[in-house]
This record gives C-alpha cells, structure tokens and sequence, in this order.
C-alpha cells in the first residue's frame, strides 16, 4: 500500500450512547485493508481512550486517522477546557471524570496512560482554554 | 473451549451468540472501562457486572471472546441488539464473578 489512506470523524460530545463510533469504524477500515490483527486492536484501543476522552472531557471534537506505508497516525483535536498538567494526566488513577460517568464505567484515570501503552509514539499539546492536540502513532 | 460449549457447561443465559463457536483462551474480570481495555487480553471471557451500551464498544475494541454478564445483571434490550450488530457474544449468569471464575478454571481456562 503507497497511497496513504486518511478518515475523518467528528466525535459528537453530546451523545455518551453512541461514543466510540470513530473508533469501530477505524476497525472496519484497518480490517478491510489487510492490517495485522494485533496492529487494528492496538490502534482502535488508543483511538477509542483518545474518543472517550474528547467526548467526556471536551464536549466532542475531531479525529483523524492516517494510514500510511510503515504506521498508522492516528490525531485527535478538540476546543475544550484542556489539560492544565499533562504530567499528572499521563499518571494511572488521576481523573476528574465527574461521578455520573463514573457510575458507567469510566474515570478510572486509565486512559491516557492506554493510549501510551498501545502506541509507539505519543504527544499530547494541550493550552488551558483553548483544547487539546493529541497525535499517536502505531508503527506497521 | 467454544462459547457455545462454556454456555452449555455452565448453565449460561445466552442474549447473543453471533460468533457462538469462537475460542475462549483466557478470563478477565473487571468493570472498570480503561482498566478492561489495558489489561483484558483478545480472546478472553470477561467478566463483568457493567451492562451499558459502551461496554459493547469495549468488548468490541478490546476483541474480548464474549462479554459475561455475572450476578444476575442483565442488559437493556438496546445493548443485546448492538452487540448483535457487532458482533459481540454476549451472556449471563446468576452466579457471582468469583465463582464463574472458579468454573472457568475447572473447565481448563
Ligand atoms: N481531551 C481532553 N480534554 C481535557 N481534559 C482531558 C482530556 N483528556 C484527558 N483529560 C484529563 O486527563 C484526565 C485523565 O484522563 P484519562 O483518560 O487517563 O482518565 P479518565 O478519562 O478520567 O478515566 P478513564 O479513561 O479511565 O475512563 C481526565 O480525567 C481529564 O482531567
Ligand atoms: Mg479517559
């Protein structure tokens, strides 16, 4: 495969029902493409933390996924209240997930630290009041 | 052993079995999202008391062999018919996790 293919989502932070929906549709994608299994559950894990996030704690946003000839990038944008400390985001347990999301499963503070597990590669920009940039990479 | 087989052996309620003879190769129990996606490995049993529509992602994304509803919980009607759409193997038990787990043991997992 050259040609590097790209897929735009826009995760809706309105609808908690139907998050993750990005990120199954990436799985699809990487499937029909031929992707190793072990590379499609890494890359739909992180994209999926990465989704969850934006949703609970950005009110929705963007992501995009690009496969190209030797990884995957997988980049997420939203405009929401951003991360003021990454250092203690990155850290497993710290959340501020507020407890009605808790009481479905999420806000174990386990997200971040997912996505860097999953990927090769991870950064994260984030401006207090203005949202937060993450670009993940999976390496094929 | 198959879903299907560990469904039988157990006593299992099945709500959806669309991939009912895949192959169960390890359990996990937990009902914490990030920490099912962290730890939970592809082809296990996972056992869980969460029952909403995202653990349907989860289990999808995850690539867990079947979802395992223990102590009695069981999903609304939305939920059973997504994890049809998805794929997704889904069952429950009166039984608490800890002795599922111990079933499952015995059963060679
Ligand atoms: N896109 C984002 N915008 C603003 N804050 C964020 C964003 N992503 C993460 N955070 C902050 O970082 C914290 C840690 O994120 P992480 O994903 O690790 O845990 P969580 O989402 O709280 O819980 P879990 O992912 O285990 O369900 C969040 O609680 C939140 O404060
Ligand atoms: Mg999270």
């Amino acid at each position: 495969m050259s040609e590097t293919v790209r897929l735009y989502f826009d995760v809706d932070g309105e609808d908690f029902t139907s998050a993750g929906q990005a990120s199954v549709q990436v799985k699809k994608s990487l499937r029909q493409l031929g992707i190793p299994p072990e590379i499609i559950r890494k890359v739909s894990i992180a994209m999926y933390e990465g989704e969850i996030n934006m949703v609970i704690h950005a009110g929705g946003g963007k992501a995009e996924v690009l496969i190209c000839e030797d990884c995957i990038e997988i980049r997420l944008r939203d405009q929401g209240p951003g991360i003021a400390n990454i250092e203690q985001a990155m850290q497993e347990g710290f959340s501020t997930a507020p407890d009605a999301i808790r009481s479905l499963g999420f806000g174990a503070g386990m997200g971040l630290p997912n996505m860097k597990r999953y990927t090769d590669e991870m950064k994260i920009e984030s401006e207090p009041g203005k949202g937060t940039d993450i670009t993940m990479r999976v390496y094929l | 052993m198959t879903i299907n087989q560990m469904a039988e052996a157990l006593g299992l309620r099945v709500l959806t079995a669309p991939e009912g003879e895949r192959e169960c190769t390890g359990v996990y129990i937990g009902d914490l999202l990030s920490w099912v996606m962290g730890r939970a490995q592809c082809g296990d049993v996972w056992i869980t008391i969460m029952s909403n529509i995202n653990v349907a992602a989860v289990a999808s994304l995850a690539d867990v062999a079947c979802v395992l509803l223990a102590e009695g919980v069981v999903p609304e009607e939305d939920v059973i018919r997504t994890a049809e759409q998805k794929g997704i193997n889904l069952l429950c038990a009166q039984q608490p996790a800890y002795e599922l787990a111990v079933r499952l043991h015995e059963l060679g997992l």
